[in-house]
């Protein structure tokens, strides 16, 4: 058991998942009753990220929930990687599934390290790796190691929180990942965030994602494909986004994922598809009498400042230069997104931003270049003119 | 405010950690103070003791080594009460917590409640007259009664333990007893140790009737001044209790802050 779950992670990142499969599965919780979930068949294949999401008491967390036998079926089989899960012991079955849930749900009297040394520690890993894994994760959800490992939850931000939630889900480097309302308990930056580099590890990992989320936006842009689900587990729908709302299967789903184009737009589109705009930038260090030439020589008013490893740290006017070189300072106020983030992350960033656009950032945080209103509100126009085209030439 | 100082800090994913205070600046004081009132009034007493014109009936009962015997029963009956009571009220509280006999739970705490409620004295009485005078008796009498504010405090302790803490490290693989012994216990212990330490302030209190049913205690002055009308016999022993109960208080206390899990 802890041999299969060690690591089944491919050296470049090629799918190490599992697929996931649930035929007649039912659960009633009172024998009279309707059933919480009733005959839901479903295939979840390897390596890909699927939402489950539909109104409350729908059996969204009940179906997420019979598949690491936190609730036990009624009638029905599931199986993962082929297996059927009944056949293992409850607990061996637990420790190679990751498990995220709101909030993270960190042990507050264990520091950062021993949080998520859990499942390795269960599955008696030597302490060396274990130390090893808890650092390799850490930098992977973006918390030095160093500086996070000894701490304990509470000294933590909600983000940094739910970042170490989802480290210690993949702990064991598990290739099946639950995770249940994960972003929920976060401001809508943070979560934003965090959805953001979801999307990168698991560009990285391909673990199979099951995820319960009653945002359909977070749906649209996490899921290779998105289940939604009416009352007792019924599927309305189950396909990727842009079939979800290309083609909606009927009225259920029309206004579960709501109308208007323009609006579907903003989800489905992405930052890296809009062409950025170039904005002037200063590396820490630099002359400051320099930048402030060439910044004005570009006809800008302002400068983002980047670290050594070309991450942006600081947005400043160049009223706010002061010093004789680039200082170091850190702004945690900062708002940045992710090239993969929605036009709808990127609107909602500018709102709170205090420069007329959002920086915009690739791989491991690096600089690509600044989103404006405009350049957004251009993209639309220019999509929709040519839907409009399309139609007429119909 | 505080409300608002939280949403700020989630609002920015880097932001300033607050540490953690071990011991508050409260409990400080109080882990400071009580011993520094307890050795000033003991110092007081022992010199008013030493410097009074004492009677020869007085100078016998606060002899000394008769007020280190009576120290010595009553600091054993309160102890040895005490474990009697951690390890039945603990389980206890642990068993009744557990999903297949929470249903039980509501019975016992009436039964507890009516131990504590019932007089001492009545209780260690009777207790008496039923399974004969001695040591062991008065142990079982304070038991009883210190059996609810640690049951009490057990079950409450574990209740609080926030259910979505139970259900991710059953989640991660967890075993039921793994669940308890590395989660629900050390998040309940705080919790816990504040009924032990009121069990144990109780006992202190309790234990001087202890000298009732002969089972020994700083109770036996108290009757004596009593019965032989002698004022400084009486107040003493009154003052050794109180500061015995003192010294348990702030043991207890101790107790609590070094077995509070670190990060809470």
């Amino acid at each position: 058991m802890s041999d299969s779950a060690t690591s089944s992670q491919g050296p470049d990142g090629s799918v190490s998942g599992a697929e996931i499969t649930l035929t007649d599965v039912t659960k009633r919780y009172t024998r009279s009753g309707k059933p919480a979930v009733d005959g839901l068949t479903l295939n979840i294949p390897a390596g890909e990220t699927v939402m489950f999401v539909g109104p409350s008491g729908c059996g969204k967390t009940t179906s997420l929930k019979m598949l690491n036998r936190l609730i036990e079926p009624t009638s029905g089989t599931i199986t993962i990687d082929g297996e059927d899960i009944r056949s293992k012991d409850v607990d061996d079955l637990r420790r190679g599934i990751g498990y995220v849930i709101q909030g993270g749900s960190l042990f507050p009297h264990m520091s950062v390290a021993d949080n998520i040394a859990v499942v390795p520690g269960l599955l008696k890993w030597k302490k060396q790796r274990i130390a090893d894994r808890v650092d390799e994760l850490l930098d992977l959800v973006g918390l030095e190691p160093d500086r996070y490992r000894d701490r304990y939850p509470r000294e933590l931000s909600g983000g940094q929180q739910q970042r170490v939630g989802v480290a210690r889900g993949l702990a064991a480097d598990p290739p099946v990942l639950l995770m249940d309302e994960p972003f929920g308990a976060v401001d809508p930056i943070t979560r934003q965030r965090l959805q953001d580099e979801m999307m990168s590890i698991q560009d990285e990992l391909r673990k199979t994602i099951v995820c319960v989320t009653h945002d359909i936006d977070e749906a649209l842009k996490l899921g290779d494909r998105i289940l939604i689900l009416q009352e007792g587990a019924q599927i309305a729908q189950y396909d990727t986004p842009d079939v979800i709302l290309a083609q909606p299967a009927g009225e259920f789903v029309e206004d579960f994922v709501g109308s208007g184009s323009s609006l579907k737009l903003l989800t489905l589109t992405r930052v890296q598809e809009l062409d950025l705009a170039t904005q002037s930038t200063a590396t820490i260090g630099e002359s400051t009498k320099d930048v402030i030439e060439r910044t004005r020589a570009a006809g800008d008013s302002s400068v983002i400042v980047l670290d050594q490893r070309r991450r942006p740290i600081e947005w400043l006017w160049l009223r706010e230069l002061r010093s004789d070189t680039i200082p170091a300072t850190e702004d945690p106020k900062l708002i940045t997104i992710d090239r993969r983030a929605t036009l709808n992350d990127a609107l909602d960033s500018m709102l709170v931003s205090s420069h007329d656009g959002v920086i915009v950032t690739g791989r491991r945080d690096e600089y690509l270049g600044v989103t404006t209103f405009t350049t957004v509100t251009d993209h639309m126009r220019a999509t929709e003119q040519a839907a409009a085209e399309q139609a007429a030439e119909a | 405010m505080a409300e608002l100082a939280k949403t700020e800090a989630d609002a920015q994913t880097r932001s300033r950690p607050r540490k953690p205070r071990r011991v508050g600046r409260e409990d400080l004081g109080m882990l400071l103070g009580l011993p520094t009132l307890v050795i000033i009034v003991f110092v007081a007493w022992v010199i008013w003791r030493q410097t009074a014109s004492l009677d020869d009936i007085e100078k016998r009962q606060l002899a000394w080594d008769a007020i280190g015997r009576l120290t010595w029963q009553h600091i054993k009956l309160t102890v040895v009460a005490a474990i009697a009571v951690l390890i039945t009220a603990v389980p206890a509280g642990i068993t009744l917590t557990r999903p297949r006999f929470r249903k039980f739970a509501p019975p016992v705490a009436a039964f507890a409640n009516a131990g504590q409620a019932a007089p001492v004295i009545g209780v260690i009485v009777l207790l008496a007259i039923w399974v004969g005078f001695g040591f062991w008796t008065g142990v079982l009498a304070l038991g009883i009664y210190a059996f609810l504010p640690v049951l009490r405090n057990t079950i409450v302790g574990l209740q609080q333990v926030d259910p979505s803490l139970v259900e991710a490290a059953r989640g991660m693989g967890l075993s039921q007893l793994a669940v308890l012994r590395r989660v629900e216990l050390p998040l309940a212990i705080p919790v816990i140790m504040a009924g032990v330490r009121v069990a144990l302030v109780l006992l202190v209190g309790t234990a001087s009737f202890g000298t009732f049913i002969n089972a020994g205690g700083l109770g036996a002055l108290i009757t004596t001044g009593i019965t032989l009308f002698r004022y400084p016999i009486l107040i003493s022993g009154a003052i050794l209790i109180a500061l015995l109960a003192l010294v348990f208080d702030w043991l207890g206390r101790v107790l609590e802050t070094a077995a509070t899990p670190k990060g809470m």
